[in-house]
């Protein structure tokens, strides 16, 4: 009997060295396989949450959008905007060994602007020459100021790559990334799992409580949350918003949710092409109608359980770059058939209103559509997919757009690309002096207050002019069982792992 | 012989060189710009013209076609503009995914399908036989996505017995690598076996009621051995075949069933590809397909032969 109670105790003993000695490993479920892991290179919203784990960047952003220090400890821009001083991080390594000092910064920011096919050039376009002042300074000499520089080295622009490694593999390296991230990068089966483990030598490793993470790409999101909630998955991001009500039911999940960056709403070809010639395109009147005939808050109720964050601007109305001068109009039939008829224009108001396939998309397409018959509007829903759609809109073979943005920590990134004159995606083919000339002084300064009062200007112009009707704004999803412990979401909707625990 | 088989190989090139041009062609009518959507969100000019003189794109096509097709001859087909790799080591990547589940599936629809099959041709008019076709009908309406998202609802979400998703090799753990397979297979293998039950059905009754069977019976013979040494070998010719075919067209990968059940084989690298106008990978796996179907369809033709020597002309 003795030799017997022995013997379990000698069992019960090795079971829990066992469980102490085992891995702990975070499954997280991405919507989509990322693309090449090479921050230079890559393009994806997904592969950023995974670099979120590999490759640490100069600087990060909380969840309240404040630019918090990483690689770098802090910034400094000289009097004329011109000149960014950034101190490093001292006793910072790379997973290979190698040591990150300004020289390896300095590398880093001069792959991201010289590789060929490089995606970061225009996000640093603004940077001339970048000098090391000492070991752990960098200075960028900028040809002209440009406040949105920081923020967007919070994001890929910011993330530093081992110069070794990136000289020896060249444009290969997102094969076998190595960064100075938190975790390092171990395999990856394409479309199948990409596995990343602690990097022993991380500056603050001391945060780091999960030994392993492998990310798994699942596209169907029904499946995604069966994982979830059937324990194959730990975290999964952006959850369906019809799913929400499921997984707050259910005792073993927890939702992360806050409005994000992004926004949704309708592009009008104003004078991209002959398609601009109709009624919509050419009178500001008429889209001024248009917006006065959709009611955004029964668009967020009947699509969306109520659970986004309606909108009328191209950040959401909990940003700081909000204008509460300028809210959100309501809805008024009579006041948008007056302006039609004002406008002197017959009804209905035929329009080819090109969706991009997906149920969401469709759903909101056919709420717009009921909405702005009542007030005169006949619109023709032309589903394309998205590919197609984005050829279409590129070559103005459209009238009316639907299509959202991701959005950037920067406003300037919401904004400048799409409603500058000839930028690059400026589609809708808008053209004004006044909102040029704003938009340029925004990236001037950066003061936030006084940012915020150039961009009442342009806000003031565009709201009126009406070349894109944003509608809504999403919210961050991100489900995980109760197992995980201490994640905080932020709303770039990026999964930070340093802090993670499993319980 | 041989010259029978020097003559097929000689045909084979020119059917080849159809296909590849085929191949390359049919993809360029399709809609949207590769550049554009390498480009990304931000999409800028000069980030997209750079893409178009990376991968020729600025090039008329037949140059293009004639790029690709010496990388091929040299045994180099390109690689992934989306992730870098080379197209040949994710065809090799993904070519013993694709096959376990195939040879699964068609295991699981060869028995299924021949055993409903043979039962209901002999139990003609039964229950046994309504219940056979209530199934087979059951097998051919069920569309996979709906039936793929209830098995892992009933077995993962609800039961936990198996990984709702994800693929583990045959080489890693043989017991993970068939309990990630078993659902997916299943579903494939369901289609197929109600098409091959209806096959087994005709083919039996047919034999059935031939006069050789007549005449073994007047034999006297074991109804057991009538059913399956006589009658079931003779229906079964025309039902292999149907599964060799239903084979070749699972080796091409089943798209649907491999995006629900995040299986990682051809069907769903060949979806990923054509929607972010990843030509080269497209090109890849196209081309993959077509010549091992073409090498199958040789190596019937040379089986025929050597059973049929009236075929040698």
């Amino acid at each position: 009997m003795k030799a017997m109670r022995l013997a379990a105790a000698a069992a019960l003993v090795a079971l829990s060295c066992g469980t102490a000695a085992a891995q702990s490993h975070l499954r997280i479920g991405l919507a989509e396989d990322p693309d090449v892991l090479d921050p230079t290179l890559a393009r994806t919203y997904v592969g950023r949450i995974v670099f979120a784990s590999i490759c640490d960047k100069l600087f990060d952003i909380d969840a309240k959008l404040n630019v918090i220090p990483q690689l770098a400890l802090s910034n400094e821009t000289s009097e004329d905007g011109k000149t960014v001083t950034i101190k490093l991080r001292p006793n910072v390594k790379f997973h290979d060994g190698e040591k990150f000092d300004a020289e390896a910064a300095k590398f880093s920011l001069e792959r991201h602007l010289t590789m060929q096919g490089s995606f970061r050039k225009p996000e640093l376009a603004a940077i001339d020459t970048i000098e090391v002042a000492d070991p752990l300074t960098i200075k960028l000499h900028l040809k002209t100021p440009f406040s949105p520089l920081i923020a967007q080295l919070t994001d890929r622009a910011g993330m530093m790559v081992s110069p070794k490694a990136a000289k020896e593999a060249g444009d290969r390296f997102g094969l076998k990334p190595v960064c100075a991230g938190p975790y390092k990068f171990v395999e990856r089966v394409q479309q199948d799992r990409i596995v990343v483990e602690k990097f022993a030598d991380y500056w603050d490793k001391d945060k780091l409580h999960i030994d392993r993470i492998t990310y798994l790409p699942i596209v169907d999101s029904t499946v995604r949350l069966a994982n979830l909630s059937s324990g194959g998955l730990d975290l999964i991001e952006r959850l369906n918003a019809t799913d929400m009500a499921a997984v707050k039911a259910d005792s073993k999940l927890k939702l992360n949710e806050l409005p994000d960056l992004s926004y949704f709403g309708l592009t009008i070809n104003l004078a991209n092409g002959d398609k601009a010639k109709n009624p919509l395109g050419q009178n500001a009147k008429v889209r001024q109608a248009l917006e006065l005939a959709i009611d955004r808050e029964a668009l967020n109720q009947v699509v969306f359980n109520g659970e986004f964050v309606p909108g009328n601007q191209w950040v959401s109305p909990t940003n700081a770059y909000y204008q509460k001068s300028i809210p959100i109009p309501k809805r008024d039939v009579a006041k948008a058939k007056a302006l039609i008829k004002e406008a002197g224009v017959q009804t209905p108001i035929s329009i080819d209103f090109m969706v991009p396939q997906g149920a969401e998309n469709k759903a909101v397409s056919e709420v717009v559509q009921a909405m702005a018959a009542e007030a005169g509007f006949d619109l023709k829903i032309r589903v394309a997919e998205f590919a197609t759609s984005l050829k279409a809109a590129e070559q103005g073979d459209y009238q009316m757009y639907f299509i959202g943005w991701s959005g950037r920590t920067d406003p300037d990134g919401n904004i400048y690309i799409f409603e500058k004159t000839k930028a690059p995606q400026n589609v809708t083919g808008f053209s004004n002096p006044d909102v040029d000339k704003a938009l340029d002084d925004a990236r001037l300064t950066s003061d936030q207050a006084k940012r915020k009062a150039i961009y009442e200007t342009a806000a003031k112009i565009l709201l009126t002019e009406d070349p894109i009707l944003y509608l809504y704004h999403r919210k961050v999803l991100i489900a995980q069982t109760t197992r995980v412990d201490g994640f905080v979401p932020v709303p770039d909707g990026l999964v930070r792992v340093v802090g993670l625990r499993l319980k | 012989m041989l010259t029978f088989l020097a003559k097929r190989i000689l045909q084979l090139i020119p059917t080849l060189f159809f296909v590849s041009v085929l191949i390359f062609s049919l993809q360029q009518l399709l809609p949207g710009d590769p550049a554009l959507i390498m480009a990304g969100e931000d999409r800028d000019p000069a980030v997209i013209e750079q893409i178009r003189k990376q991968y020729r794109l600025d090039q008329p096509i037949p140059v293009q076609y004639v790029f690709w097709v010496k990388g091929v001859l040299s045994g180099d087909l390109g690689e992934s503009m989306r992730n870098k790799q080379k197209v040949l080591d994710l065809v090799l990547q993904k070519l013993p995914v694709t096959m376990q589940l195939a040879s699964m599936a068609i295991i699981i629809a060869l028995s299924i399908g021949i055993t409903a099959g043979v039962i209901s041709a002999v139990y003609k008019d039964t229950p046994w036989d309504y219940a056979a076709n209530v199934f087979a009908l059951w097998g051919l309406s069920t569309p996979n996505f709906w039936l793929g998202i209830m098995l892992i609802f009933l077995f993962s979400v609800q039961l936990g017995w198996l990984p709702p998703s994800g693929y583990v090799p045959l080489t890693e753990d043989w017991r993970q690598s068939l309990a990630t397979t078993i659902m997916p297979a299943f579903v494939l293998g369901n289609a197929i076996a109600a098409v091959l039950m209806r096959h087994t059905r005709s083919a039996m009754l047919q034999a059935l009621n031939s006069d050789y069977v007549r005449t073994a019976r007047a034999k006297g013979l074991l109804e057991r051995s009538v059913i399956l040494k006589h009658a079931m070998r003779n229906a079964l010719t025309p039902v292999i075949t149907l599964g060799a075919l239903e084979f070749g067209t699972l080796l091409s990968g089943a798209v649907l069933t491999e995006q629900i059940f995040t299986i990682p084989g051809f069907g769903k690298l060949i979806i990923d590809a054509v929607f972010n106008r990843d030509y080269a990978v497209v090109q890849g796996v196209v081309l993959v397909t077509a010549t091992t179907y073409i090498t199958l369809n040789l190596l019937a033709d040379v089986l025929y032969v050597l059973v049929n020597p009236r075929l040698r002309a």
